[in-house]
């Protein structure tokens, strides 16, 4: 299987390579012309190929934003698809440069496997999705039901947790991808289905037949969202960041896809700034100038690809919620280019 | 030194047979050779080892098996020991051990039985018999494991009925798509009397077994092994047991708010994966049953015949000793794969080591050298264990040339 030999090259890889892949990441990019993008693959809203081929996705579109950084060109871009469970050993054996598979953020994915994570791209939280026929209106009372869950993610040790902390008893089915874990809970297998919120609104939609299924209003868990880079490499990991950040500011300031060419012209010392007429603000990163100028234009700000993935602009219509700009009530906020 | 008794070193000797450089010597040029050879795969071990060492340390990945008595904080399916999400990842380990060697256990013994069917209907003089156990092989053996677990996992699901509408049992069982379950017996304190009843009877049997035999060989009279020996081990332990006044009572399942809750659960991951692979593994061993009775030649049967011997004492004395020698090795290879096999069972969410260690825990942990490293040695050690007591029986089995 396709994991299987993911693990054995990594471990191949770490016993051979005297070289391991950590500093330099943008030269080997660079020199690579593409940039391998970790990405999910089954995810409505966050990384998923239509019939044509062609990814979209909030997670996607992050990718899509780097690789417009560094090269000019959004389609500059090899998308990995992985599984929950081998992701990080994909992205610690050098297979992908970057991991944007709405990933949450914890201590010991931050030390122990060797990740850095630039930031938060999506506060999620999990939950459940029950079918209507059970008149379960709360998690609280699914004492004893079977949960059909996904391996290789945080929401195994939350659900555990959950049940344990409420001392409710719990039968855990755990499969390998939630493809799987979808079609079993559809099958019957399973009592719920239990995901990040936003993931439980897009399978829900891939249901055959989505009204006779429910979403509980429970939140368990807190799931910052993020994309990782490897340890250790100080550069790379200021261009991840600084790439989320441009796209939030550029939605505070009001730059978009569509005004960016305008905005060249603004006054406005921080526009100045993020579209690089005016600072060494892209130098500094060790990329062009107009690393931000080149985000808006080919991709747009961060609002933009929340609406056109997740939000009202998609079918899966999630409200912006935590995900608002701080100016708005949520918790969206980068520090100032400056 | 006095030349008729030292050793030989005289002028003319030493022309006539010159005493080669140690190099050409061809004994001493293999050993070096091969000492040279383990120093070089030596060296790429230890390089490799000190590399990878030297590579996590860089890229601040956690190393060492400190992570054994970590708190594992996930939930398992099927627990043979007790195991709760506050034990460590070294219980899980041995959860997916033990569920990996039950469902290799349970397939070997099952795939066995259909096989030597399978196998010798496909030899079968009834046309219709040969045919179908020829088809069952030939379609069965060239399709991919996966695809049939992948079947069967959904056939399974599919075909059985939801929790609301289970199948009842005779007996007080379940039957849905969560599962198989029965009611569990369970001994009450007066059961130990059928115990050492059941103990007493095996160890008689075996003695009797064994005059028995030392009897047949001194004398040639038979003594009625097989119903002294049902007697002793089963009839003997029922009848205490029911003297004892049947202390034995049942568990049985019943109906939750969700599922079905107390008696024996057989998951249907389990039941899957195991049709899966008994029907996979069975198709292979049907041919190698068959491979071994043709290998016998046919006037073994008839000089059996001509002795007097009758078909039954014919097969189970002369075909089946001789077609053994035949079968054992390549059956060894068959029990090899379905252990290895059964590590696929992490596509249908059973859980087993693969699943369980190489797949959650690595995960959590992040320790992929590591937890590869033990799940291999994990894998190696049962092939080696269940070849070398296949080689014993093969030895018992094999032609013992006077």
């Amino acid at each position: 299987m396709q994991s299987v030999a993911i693990r054995v090259a990594l471990a191949a890889v770490l016993g051979l390579a005297a070289s391991a892949a950590s500093a330099q990441t943008l030269n080997t990019v660079k020199s690579r012309g593409v940039l391998n993008c970790g990405s999910n693959g089954t995810l409505a809203g966050f990384g998923l190929p239509d019939a044509q081929g062609r990814w979209t996705g909030l997670d996607v579109d992050f990718c899509r934003a780097l690789a417009a950084a560094i090269f000019n060109d959004p389609s500059k871009v090899k998308f990995v698809p992985l599984t929950a469970k081998d992701r990080f050993t994909a992205l610690q054996s050098g297979e992908v440069d970057v991991l944007a598979r709405n990933t949450t953020w914890t201590s010991s994915r931050d030390t122990t496997l060797g990740l850095n994570f630039i930031g938060v791209n999506y506060y999620d939280g999990q939950g459940f999705m029950v079918r209507k026929a059970l008149k379960v209106n709360s998690a609280l009372e699914l004492n004893d039901a079977a949960a059909c869950v996904q391996q290789g993610t945080t929401t195994e040790l939350n659900l555990a947790d959950y049940f344990r902390a409420n001392k409710m008893k719990l039968k855990t089915v755990t499969f390998a991808t939630s493809t799987e874990a979808v079609k079993a809970y559809d099958a019957g297998r399973c009592d719920a289905y239990t995901t990040d919120a936003s993931g439980l609104a897009g399978e829900r939609l891939r249901l055959a037949n989505a009204n006779d299924h429910i979403i509980l209003p429970e939140i368990i868990s807190k799931e910052p969202l993020g994309p990782v880079v490897r340890h250790g490499d100080d550069q790379w990991f200021d261009i991840v960041k600084w790439t989320h950040y441009a796209m939030v500011n550029a939605e505070e300031l009001g730059v978009t896809k569509a005004n960016v060419d305008d905005q060249l012209k603004s006054d406005k010392p921080d526009v100045k700034r993020l579209l690089g007429s005016e600072g060494k603000h892209g130098e500094a990163l060790g990329l062009a100038n107009d690393w931000a100028y080149r985000i808006l234009k080919h991709v747009g700000n961060y609002g933009e690809v929340f609406e056109r993935n997740v939000g009202q602009g998609s079918e899966l219509k999630i409200a912006r919620g935590l995900n608002a700009l701080w100016t708005k009530g949520g918790l969206q906020y980068a520090p100032p280019i400056r | 030194m006095n030349p008729s008794t030292g050793p030989v070193t005289t002028g003319a000797f030493e022309t006539a047979k010159p005493k080669a450089p140690l190099i050409y010597n061809p004994k001493v040029r293999g050993i070096a050779f091969q000492v040279l050879l383990c120093a070089a795969i030596a060296f790429l071990a230890w390089g490799a080892i000190s590399n990878a060492v030297e590579n996590l340390a860089r890229a601040n990945v956690a190393s060492g098996f400190g992570f054994w008595d970590q708190t594992a904080g996930f939930d398992i399916s099927q627990t043979l020991i007790d195991y709760a999400t506050t034990s460590t990842y070294g219980r899980a380990f041995w959860v997916g051990l033990l569920n990996t060697l039950l469902v290799a256990g349970l397939g070997v013994v099952f795939a066995t039985i259909l096989g030597f069917v399978v196998g010798i209907a496909r030899l079968s003089r009834n046309w219709l018999v040969a045919r179908m156990a020829g088809f069952y092989v030939e379609t069965i053996r060239n399709l991919p494991l996966l695809l049939q677990l992948l079947f069967w996992y959904n056939a399974v699901l599919k075909a059985l009925p939801g929790v609301r509408e289970s199948l009842a049992i005779p007996g007080g069982g379940f039957l849905n798509n969560r599962g198989l379950f029965l009611p569990k017996p369970e001994l009450l304190p007066g059961a130990h009397w059928m115990q050492a009843a059941l103990v007493c009877g095996i160890a008689g049997a075996i003695v009797f077994g064994v005059w028995a035999r030392r009897r047949q060989d001194r004398t040639g009279e038979r003594a009625p092994v097989l119903w002294v020996t049902l007697a002793l081990v089963i009839a003997l332990p029922l009848v205490v047991f029911a003297l004892s006044g049947f202390p034995l009572q049942f568990q049985y399942p019943e109906s939750g708010r969700f599922n079905i809750r107390g008696g024996v659960e057989v998951l249907p991951e389990l039941m899957a994966l195991l049709f899966g692979l008994v029907i996979y593994t069975a198709a292979f061993i049907a041919e190698v049953v068959r491979a071994g009775i043709l290998s016998v030649p046919k006037g073994q049967t008839e000089a059996a015949y001509s002795l007097g011997l009758r078909p039954g004492p014919t097969l189970r004395l002369v075909v089946v000793p001789q077609a053994m020698r035949v079968i054992v090795p390549p059956l060894t290879s068959q029990y090899l794969n379905l252990t290895k096999n059964s590590s696929l069972a992490v596509a249908i969410g059973y859980p087993d080591l693969v699943q369980i260690f190489a797949g959650t825990v690595l995960n959590q942990t992040g320790q992929a050298v590591e937890v590869i490293v033990i799940t291999m040695a994990v894998y190696l050690t049962i092939s080696l264990v269940t070849s070398g007591l296949m080689n014993l029986y093969n030895r018992r089995v094999a032609l013992v040339e006077r």
